[in-house]
C-alpha cells in the first residue's frame, strides 16, 4: 500500500511529474536483452583471472609468474610491476575521497598484502577457466604478519600496524608515530558538560555492528580494449563512467583524453560500483597481450572477499533530557573500520547521527581506523545506518524512561528551518516535523498491535543528500520525439525520472522523450549515480535543457508565422499566435524549412541540495524459543521533496528498508582468527529473500526542496538509514531487551534472552 | 585440454547443437557459446537464482547443469518467454509494477514465476514469496514483484 501526501501546493499544476509511466528500458529488461557489462562478446577477446592473497596481513618477498606465462592458452600476466608508481593525490569519489596511491595499492598490492583477497596478479588466457588455472600457479612468497581484525584494538599503540607511513591526523595534525588511526575529527556545539548537568534523565550506552556489503546481485566486470594507438576503451559496470576515466588515467598515468569509458548496464551498485578494482588490470592485460580485448568478471566470493564492505563499528552515546523532555545534551564517539586504507564514512555518521534532532549541547568525536579487511567502499547513506543505530536507540531509552511516545518525543525535539545540525549547517526548510506526523498519522501507528511477544519499534533517519556535476543534450526529431543524452548511469528507473523532467518543460508525453545513457566521449561530464543525486541534478540539466529548446522551437514557430517572438506563446506542448496553434510534434516535423536542427545542452553544478529524512515504523514477533524476528507490519515514511516518478521514490524506500533489515538481523561478514573471510557467498552472507519480509508500505511527504525547479530532494539513501533501530526498539518492546550490536540474529536474541533469564 | 563433446538440445523451441567442455555449465554454455547472455551469472553455485531457466519442465539454476547434461532435453530461458504476438503477461506486469530496478535478477524472477504459474496458475502470496525464495533481489524488497506475479496469474486466468 502507498500513500502520497503533498504539503507542496504545486501539486496538480504537473502533466508528466508525479505520473508512472512505464520505464523506457522496460522491454529490454524483461527480456534479457538489456547489456550488462559481463554479456559483452568481442572478437578475439581473452578473459581474465586474478589472484588474490590468501593472508589478511603479509608483506610480499617475492611474485613469481613464470608457470603462470607458460601455461597454455595464457596471452599476460601482470603485476604491480606493471603499474606506474603513483604520486598520493586525494581524489573525490563521490560519497568519499581516496588516495590514488592507496588505490592503485587496492588494485594490485605492492609490497604488502591487506586483507584477505586482495589481489595481487591478473592472467589473460583464451577462456576463463584456463585464466584462473594459469593464476593458481603464480608462486608468492610471504612474510606473514600478524592481522588485526577488530576496530577498538587496531585503535591500540601496541596494534600492528597496516600503513607503516600512516601518520594519524589529528584535529588537522600530522602525529608524529605509525598508527592505524587514520583521522580524529570532532564536531561541538555549546556545553557538553553543563547539558549533562541540567538533564534530569541519562542514558549511556555502547553499540557495535560488523562489515556488511552492498550486495548487488551482478559481480564486478571490466573489458578493455587498449589499442596500438593508445587509444583505450573500457566497458565495465560502473556508478560513473567518468570517475572510471579519472582513476584509471590516475592509476595507469595516461591522459583521461586516451580513455573512453562505455558503461554497460549496471547490476545494481548502492555505492559499491564508484570505485575501480578490475579496470586498471584488463587495461594492462589488453596492452600487454598484443592489444586484444580482455573481459573479467568477479566470482561472487571474490566481490565478498575483496570489494564493498562498509565499515563495522563501534558507536558510544549519551544523550540526556530535562524533566521535561527536551534534549539537555548529547555525546557520540564513533570509531568506523577504513578496511586496509583510509576513507570510512566516519565523518557521515558524525554529521548523521543527531542530525534529526536540535541540540544546543553536543560534543562528536570521529575515528577512520584501519584494520586487515576490504577497503571499505560507500553503502547507501554510507555511515549513516551505523550512527542511527545507535542515536535512535538511545532515543527510544530516553523516551521510554521519561514515560513519553516515541514520536512525541521526536516532535518535541526534531530539528526545522534555521536549527543548526551539530557539526555546523543551519537547516534550510526540511520535511522532518511533516514526516513524524505522518508516522504518528498513520494507519499502522493507530492499529492496535496484538498477540504476546510482539513489539513495535520506531526509529528516524537523516541524510544529506548531494548535487554535484551533470551535462544533458537533446535533439528534437522530426516525428515529435526528443532524443536525449545523459551521463547518469540509470540504476533504478533515472532514465525515466530524468526524461520525465524535460518531457514535463516541453509539455510532450515522457513517452515521446528518448532516453540514452552516453559514454564518456559523448555527453559533458557528469558524476556518478551516488549520493541521491541523479533525478536531482541530472533532473535540473534536463530542466535547463527543455528551457533552451523551447526557446529556439519560439523562434522556430515566430518565423513560420511570420511574427515577432513574443507574440506567441508555448501551453502544454502547443504553440499558439492569434488564431493559429501547432502542437510540439507539427512543429518540429518543419524544422528543416525554418533553419536546419534543434538541439541544445546543459551542464548544472547545483549545491542547494535539500536534506531529506525518514520516519520508519515496524511491527515484530520475536519467537522466545528459537530468536527469530518475523516481521509483521513495515511502514516507511519519507519526504521526497517531489517525488517526480513515485513508482520508483517508493521502490528505493522499500529496497533501503530490505537491505537495512538484512543489516539487522542477518547480514555480517564473519572472520576466522588468522583473518579470513569465513562466509564468502551468497548461502552464508545470508540476505533477506522474499519469504523474510512483508509488503512493505510507503507514505512519500512532499515538503518541497526550494533549491529544485521541481522541488526534488534526493530519495535513494535515506530509507537505510531507520531500519536496524526500528526493528532493535521493536525487538525491546516485544522481549524487554535491548540489542546493541547487528546483527540481531537468532543466536544473539536468544543469549540475551538467556541472560535475562538469568 | 579437454576434450569437447557434442550435445543437442531444443532450446526456446529451436534446434541447436553445439561443442562443450565436459566441466562447462550450461550457464557458461547458453552465455559464452550460443550468445543467449539473458541468463545472468550472480554467484556461480546456485545461491541466486539469476541463471535460472526451464529444464525439461522444472526451474532449475543453469549455473548447476552441466551443459553436456541437456543432450536431448528442452530448455526455456528468458529469451524464450516472450512469443512473437509480444510479451508474457508475467513481462508485462513486471513493468507496469516497477517489479525491477537495475533489472539483473528480473530475467530469473520471470523465469522462475513463469514455473511457479505452469504449476499453480492462482497462487497465494506466500506461495509466491516461497516459490521465489531462491531468487535474490537486492533492489526492490519483492514488494513489486510479487504483486506482479499475482497480477499476472490473475490476468492469464482470465485469458484462459
Amino acid at each position: 500500500m502507498t500513500t502520497n501526501l503533498s504539503v507542496d501546493e504545486k501539486k496538480d499544476v504537473y502533466g508528466v511529474i508525479g505520473k508512472n509511466p512505464l520505464r523506457h528500458d522496460g522491454t529490454d529488461k524483461v527480456t534479457g536483452r538489456a547489456q550488462y557489462g559481463a554479456d559483452i562478446r568481442l572478437p578475439g577477446m581473452l578473459y581474465g583471472a586474478i589472484f588474490r592473497s590468501p593472508h589478511a596481513h603479509a608483506r610480499i618477498l617475492s611474485i613469481d609468474t613464470s608457470k603462470a606465462e607458460a601455461y597454455p592458452g595464457v596471452r599476460a600476466v601482470v603485476t604491480a610491476k606493471d603499474l606506474p608508481d603513483v604520486e598520493s593525490k586525494i581524489a573525490e569519489l563521490g560519497e568519499g575521497t581516496i588516495n590514488l596511491r592507496h588505490q592503485s595499492n587496492n588494485v594490485l598490492a605492492r609490497d604488502k598484502v591487506l586483507y584477505f583477497g586482495h589481489a595481487i596478479a591478473g592472467v589473460a588466457a583464451i577462456n576463463a577457466h584456463i585464466a584462473e588455472e594459469a593464476a593458481a600457479l603464480i608462486k608468492v612468497e610471504y612474510e606473514v604478519l600478524q592481522p588485526v581484525l577488530e576496530v577498538r584494538k587496531a585503535m591500540q599503540h601496541d596494534s600492528p600496524i597496516l600503513l607503516d607511513d600512516m601518520r594519524t591526523d589529528e584535529l588537522g595534525k600530522k602525529g608524529d608515530y605509525p598508527s592505524n588511526i587514520a583521522a580524529h575529527y570532532q564536531a561541538q556545539v555549546g556545553d557538553v558538560e553543563k547539558g549533562f548537568q541540567d538533564a534530569a534523565v541519562i542514558v549511556e550506552r555502547e553499540f557495535f555492528t560488523s562489515m556488511v556489503h552492498q550486495g548487488y546481485i551482478e559481480p564486478q566486470n571490466a573489458t578493455a580494449q587498449h589499442n596500438p594507438d593508445g587509444q583505450i576503451t573500457i566497458w565495465c559496470s560502473t556508478q560513473g563512467a567518468f570517475g572510471v576515466r579519472e582513476q584509471v588515467a590516475e592509476i595507469l598515468q595516461i591522459p583521461i583524453s586516451k580513455i573512453r569509458v562505455i558503461p554497460m548496464e549496471i547490476g545494481g551498485g548502492f555505492g559499491g560500483k564508484i570505485g575501480v578494482y578490475l579496470e586498471p588490470v584488463v587495461v594492462l592485460l589488453s596492452r600487454k597481450s598484443g592489444h586484444r580485448p580482455v573481459k573479467m568478471t568477479m566470482s561472487r566470493s571474490d566481490v565478498l572477499a575483496a570489494t564493498g564492505p562498509t565499515s563495522g563499528s563501534y558507536v558510544k552515546v549519551k544523550m540526556g533530557a530535562d524533566a521535561n523532555g527536551m534534549i539537555a545534551a548529547a555525546q557520540a564517539m564513533l570509531a568506523y573500520e577504513a578496511g586496509a586504507y583510509p576513507g570510512s564514512p566516519v565523518g557521515a555518521g558524525m554529521g548523521v547521527i543527531f542530525a534529526p534532532y536540535r541540540i544546543e549541547n553536543a560534543l562528536i568525536d570521529g575515528y577512520d581506523v584501519l584494520v586487515n579487511k576490504p577497503r571499505t567502499a560507500a553503502y547507501r547513506a554510507p555511515g549513516g545506518t551505523n550512527a542511527a543505530f545507535a542515536c535512535e536507540s538511545v532515543i527510544d531509552e530516553l523516551s521510554e524512561k521519561l514515560g513519553m511516545d516515541p514520536i512525541d518525543f521526536r516532535l518535541l525535539n526534531g530539528a526545522k528551518e534555521g536549527d543548526r545540525r551539530v557539526d555546523g549547517p543551519v537547516y534550510e526548510r526540511i520535511g522532518f516535523l511533516e514526516t513524524l506526523e505522518a508516522a504518528k498519522n498513520s494507519p499502522h501507528y493507530r492499529a492496535p498491535l496484538g498477540g504476546s511477544n510482539c513489539g513495535r519499534g520506531v526509529a528516524s533517519g537523516f541524510w544529506f543528500n548531494y548535487g554535484g556535476k551533470s551535462s544533458a543534450s537533446a535533439s528534437v526529431n522530426s516525428d515529435g520525439t526528443v532524443s536525449l543524452l545523459t551521463g547518469s548511469v540509470d540504476i533504478g528507473g533515472t532514465r525515466t525520472s530524468i526524461a520525465m523532467q524535460l518531457a514535463e518543460g516541453l509539455g510532450i508525453p515522457a513517452e515521446s522523450i528518448r532516453p540514452v545513457v552516453a559514454d564518456t566521449d559523448s555527453v559533458g561530464y557528469t558524476e556518478g549515480t551516488y549520493g541521491s543525486r541523479t533525478t536531482f541534478a541530472t533532473g535540473w540539466a534536463v530542466y535547463e535543457v527543455g528551457k533552451q529548446l523551447k526557446e529556439k522551437l519560439l523562434e522556430r514557430a515566430a518565423t513560420i508565422w511570420e511574427t515577432e517572438l513574443d507574440q506567441i506563446r508555448f501551453e502544454h506542448g502547443i504553440f499558439l499566435f492569434d488564431d493559429k496553434q501547432m502542437t510540439f510534434a507539427e512543429l518540429a516535423s518543419r524544422l528543416d524549412e525554418t533553419g536546419g536542427p534543434v538541439v541544445a545542452s546543459a551542464a548544472v553544478r547545483p549545491e542547494q541540495f535539500g536534506p531529506t529524512f525518514a520516519a520508519h515504523i515496524v511491527d515484530v514477533a520475536v519467537d522466545p524459543e528459537t530468536g527469530k524476528v518475523q516481521i509483521l507490519r513495515y511502514t516507511a515514511i519519507q519526504d521526497a521533496g517531489k517525488a517526480i516518478y513515485p513508482d520508483y521514490v517508493e521502490s528505493q524506500m522499500q529496497g533501503g528498508v530490505a537491505q537495512g533489515v538484512g543489516w539487522a538481523l542477518n547480514e555480517e561478514y564473519l572472520y576466522d582468527d588468522q583473518g579470513r573471510l569465513i562466509n564468502s557467498s551468497l548461502l552464508d552472507y545470508r540476505m533477506p529473500v522474499a519469504l523474510d519480509l512483508p509488503m512493505i508500505d510507503t507514505i512519500i511527504i512532499e515538503v518541497s526542496n526550494p533549491g529544485h525547479p521541481y522541488g526534488v530532494r534526493g530519495v535513494g539513501e535515506v530509507p537505510i538509514v531507520p531500519p536496524p533501530a526500528a526493528l532493535a526498539n521493536a525487538i525491546y518492546r516485544a522481549t524487554g531487551v535491548r540489542m546493541n550490536r547487528l546483527p540481531m540474529n537468532p543466536a544473539r536474541i536468544v543469549a540475551e534472552l538467556n541472560q535475562q533469564k538469568g | 585440454m579437454n576434450k569437447k563433446i557434442r550435445v543437442q538440445a531444443t532450446i526456446n523451441g529451436e534446434e541447436f547443437e553445439f561443442l562443450c567442455e565436459p566441466r562447462q555449465s550450461l550457464l557458461e554454455v547458453l552465455r559464452e557459446t550460443l550468445g543467449l547472455t539473458g541468463a545472468k551469472e550472480g554467484c556461480n553455485n546456485g545461491n541466486c537464482g539469476a541463471c535460472n531457466v526451464i529444464l525439461d519442465g522444472a526451474l532449475v539454476n543453469s549455473c548447476l547443469v552441466l551443459a553436456v547434461e541437456i543432450d536431448g532435453c528442452n530448455v526455456t530461458t528468458i529469451e524464450g518467454i516472450a512469443t512473437p504476438q509480444g510479451l508474457h503477461p508475467l513481462q508485462q506486469k513486471f513493468i507496469a509494477h516497477a517489479a525491477l530496478q537495475c533489472g539483473f535478477c528480473t530475467p530469473g524472477f520471470i523465469v522462475a514465476s513463469k514455473a511457479l504459474l505452469d504449476q499453480i496458475p492462482n497462487p497465494s502470496e506466500n506461495e509466491v514469496r516461497e516459490w521465489l525464495a531462491g531468487n535474490l533481489c537486492r533492489c526492490t524488497g519483492y514488494d513489486r514483484i510479487v504483486r506482479a506475479v499475482m497480477d499476472a496469474a490473475q490476468s492469464q486466468e482470465k485469458t484462459l
